[in-house]
């Protein structure tokens, strides 16, 4: 999985490309300690994200529960696959996806 | 029929993963159910990587088609444990309160046409099947 990051001010997007599991989840969330602390908003541009798993899901909510206390997280550009794992497991509810 | 039998570790996903998508491949597979499959094996290899042994062993995925379906089974002889049992996870929780133990398999159960466990000969055998 690739990370490509792109901070304007203290809005951060985040672009991933590959898949989002097991294997490749704990260098996001690596990546996301390094960079919440003051930022107001995270943005997550899926497009080229091929699938995540519940691993991915975990790293996600975590990022999701620091950004209420300090701003606002979206998800965007999420393919029908992602969107199926969202559905599935009510994070559609919990997460806001554009 | 074919498997492949290697080291249940995390980093070995990847090759699980490449070996059941090549024989996908092979059968025209389309790309929802393969991704949907290959979150499948995300969720139970490293269920087996993370919990099946102390010190570490073996797992074996074998992938077989019949009729437009594909089985794939897991097996390995570390404790038993039965993830079918488990109770599915409340999905209408808020963020707070979420919890993500149990989600990998509840999706496994909802993208899949079936999962199945029985202990065999000291050994877990957990099935997947789904057609393609």
């Amino acid at each position: 999985m690739t990370i490509n990051k792109q901070l304007n001010g203290t809005a951060l997007t985040v672009a991933l490309e590959g898949r989002l599991d097991t294997t490749t989840s704990p260098q996001l969330e690596d990546e996301l300690k390094s960079s919440l602390p003051g930022l107001t908003k995270l943005t997550f541009d899926f497009s080229k994200l091929e699938y995540i798993s519940s691993a991915g899901l975990r790293v996600l909510l975590g990022a999701h529960k620091t950004m209420l206390k300090q701003g606002e997280m979206t998800v965007t550009n999420v393919n029908e696959i992602v969107k199926e794992v969202f559905e599935v497991t009510g994070f559609s509810d919990i997460l806001n996806i554009e | 029929m074919s498997e492949l039998t290697l080291t249940a570790t995390t980093e070995n996903i990847a090759a699980v993963t490449a070996f059941v998508d090549e024989e996908l491949e092979k059968l025209d597979c389309s790309m929802k159910a393969q991704m949907q499959i290959d979150v499948a094996i995300d969720e139970l290899f490293s269920n087996i990587a993370f919990y099946a042994y102390e010190n570490g062993g073996d797992a074996t995925v074998r992938f077989d088609y019949a009729d437009g379906v594909v089985t794939l089974t897991f097996i390995d002889s570390g404790k038993p444990y039965d993830p079918t049992k488990k109770d599915d996870p409340d999905t209408t929780l808020s963020a707070e309160e979420r919890q993500i133990g149990g989600l990998g398999i509840f999706l496994v159960k909802k993208t899949m046409d079936s999962l199945d466990y029985r202990y065999e000969d000291g050994k877990n055998v957990l099935t997947i099947k789904k057609t393609i």
